[in-house]
């Protein structure tokens, strides 16, 4: 089979802004913030330094039913919850997709963790008949994929990568090589992560990474500001319908946008901080623009990966004038939607097509003093009005992970 | 001990619980597999809370047997003490 174009057909997620995409792009515009104080009786058993996170707007639970919600890890109830939103909105008729035309890409960074956890905790004080029969199903990081892929019978392939807070993106990568290869004609997308708990937070608490603005909440996550002292945790699944053009074409889709070029490498650098040269992130960036035949001078927005952490921040910025030069406009969705982990790359992605379709470029919030390492165009305050042809989402990962992803207009 | 009709009820409940099958489907001729749509983990979930409920032991080989609610509660009658 001919490569093909690659586009963009529906979208669905569940993010701390809303249970859906319409909502939570709405609190992108608005500039709302996803982050709360943390209720859970461990933060003070702990007396742990971080005491907020970004939780789930809408509790899975209050969309799937009791015996969907016991059978599945939060991981896998936000990504069956975000596909199906996915699927609806890519309008499939009756005959929907071959099976084996049908693949699933959804990564996750952290898996079934709070599943794995919480059995243990049955083991120890229960023994061994009180362990769920679905732990491993549960537990497992192809666990979101898996499931989506059983709702929607998909058999040309289902899989997850796992590449910390790039797993995301790199499923939206993954899918568009899939489709280019001509292995599948339609493939759902995106990362999942619903990880907050004790030993996550007390993890990256300790690795010093998250901010510990514990009284101020929404204002904790400010990346690129001069005050920014950390990422927020958060949870919640992207999905995108990706599609061969041609198929999409045939079947009167509409389409959102193009996924133009994926690049995908890795620093090699430190298991967790990234090139300071940014230089394998700016190949990234590089890659996917080779791949999508697009000028670098023609990029006119980037999404950014900008996690509110002290090095990355700068860093991601040093790299974009490195690939693409000094003409894009910033954004940093975290600032509202705290740090996805493995849903980060899939969600913001789906803001960054909503970009191109509607022209508008949501604001960073939190920024009262952009640092003066960065020396690019940062969209703050208002939403940006702007005529969108193509743009770029960054993510990055511990282990060094890089992916870009380039988007352009239908 | 409990009479089959109480049995049944404990047993749909279990299984209302662990699968989501509506109570009155759950009648003595049904198969768990077949009819009910019940998959080996669910059933291994269902069997553990029926030895609580019940207080009867219910090893794995003779689980394997269990194909109908009537087969399970024959053998929840039968070991219950």
């Amino acid at each position: 089979m001919s490569s093909s174009d690659v586009v963009v057909t529906g979208l669905g997620a569940t993010t701390p802004l809303g249970g859906d995409v319409e909502s939570t792009w709405e609190g992108l515009l608005s500039g709302r913030s996803g982050v709360s104080t943390l209720e859970a009786d461990w933060v003070e058993r702990f007396d742990l330094p971080v005491k907020i996170a970004a939780q789930l707007a809408v509790d899975p639970t209050e969309v799937l039913s009791r015996v969907e919600a016991r059978r599945l890890d939060r991981s896998e109830q936000v990504a069956l919850i975000a596909a199906r939103q996915a699927w609806q909105d890519a309008s499939f008729g009756d005959d929907g997709v071959e099976p084996e035309r049908l693949g699933v890409v959804i990564g996750t960074g952290i898996g079934g963790a709070t599943t794995l956890l919480h059995q243990d905790d049955l083991l120890e004080e229960h023994g061994l008949r009180k362990v769920s029969p679905l732990t491993v199903p549960m537990l497992m990081p192809n666990g979101p994929a898996a499931h989506v892929g059983l709702e929607f019978t998909a058999r040309a392939g289902v899989h997850a990568p796992v590449s910390a807070c790039a797993s995301g993106a790199e499923g939206l990568a993954w899918a568009w090589r899939m489709l280019r290869n001509g292995d599948a004609d339609v493939v759902l997308a995106g990362g999942a992560e619903a990880c907050i708990a004790a030993i996550t937070m007390a993890g990256f608490a300790q690795s010093r990474t998250m901010s510990t603005r514990n009284d101020d909440p929404e204002h904790a996550s400010r990346p690129w500001d001069v005050e920014r002292d950390g990422f927020v945790l958060g949870e919640g699944c992207g999905v995108v319908v990706l599609e061969r053009e041609e198929f999409a074409k045939a079947r009167g889709a509409r389409v959102y946008a193009r996924l133009a070029g994926a690049g995908t490498n890795a620093d090699a650098h430190h298991i967790t901080a990234p090139d300071p040269e940014g230089t394998w992130q700016a190949k990234a960036m590089e890659a996917a623009l080779r791949n999508g035949g697009i000028a670098a001078s023609d990029v006119q927005h980037v999404n950014a990966h900008a996690t509110s952490t002290q090095v990355g921040d700068v860093t991601e910025t040093v790299a974009v004038r490195k690939a693409v030069g000094d003409q894009p406009v910033l954004t940093a969705p975290k600032s509202m939607l705290g740090h996805l982990l493995g849903a980060a790359g899939a969600v913001e992605s789906i803001a960054t097509i909503l970009s191109i379709h509607h022209g508008l470029i949501p604001p960073t919030t939190n920024l009262k003093e952009l640092d003066p390492g960065v020396s690019l165009d940062v969209v703050a305050g208002e939403p940006r009005k702007m005529d969108l042809d193509i743009a770029i989402n960054d993510s990055f990962g511990f282990g060094g992970h890089n992916v870009a992803l380039a988007f352009t207009s239908p | 001990m409990a009479d089959n009709q109480e049995i049944t009820a404990g047993l749909a409940e279990i299984i209302e619980e662990v699968a989501g099958v509506a109570k009155d489907e759950v009648t003595s001729d049904k198969s768990f597999v077949d009819d009910l749509d019940i998959d080996s983990l669910s059933m291994v979930e269902i069997a553990v809370q029926a030895e609580d409920k019940f207080g009867v032991k219910i090893p794995d080989d003779e689980l394997a047997n269990l194909k109908t609610v009537s087969d399970a509660v024959n053998y929840v009658q039968a070991n219950s003490k």
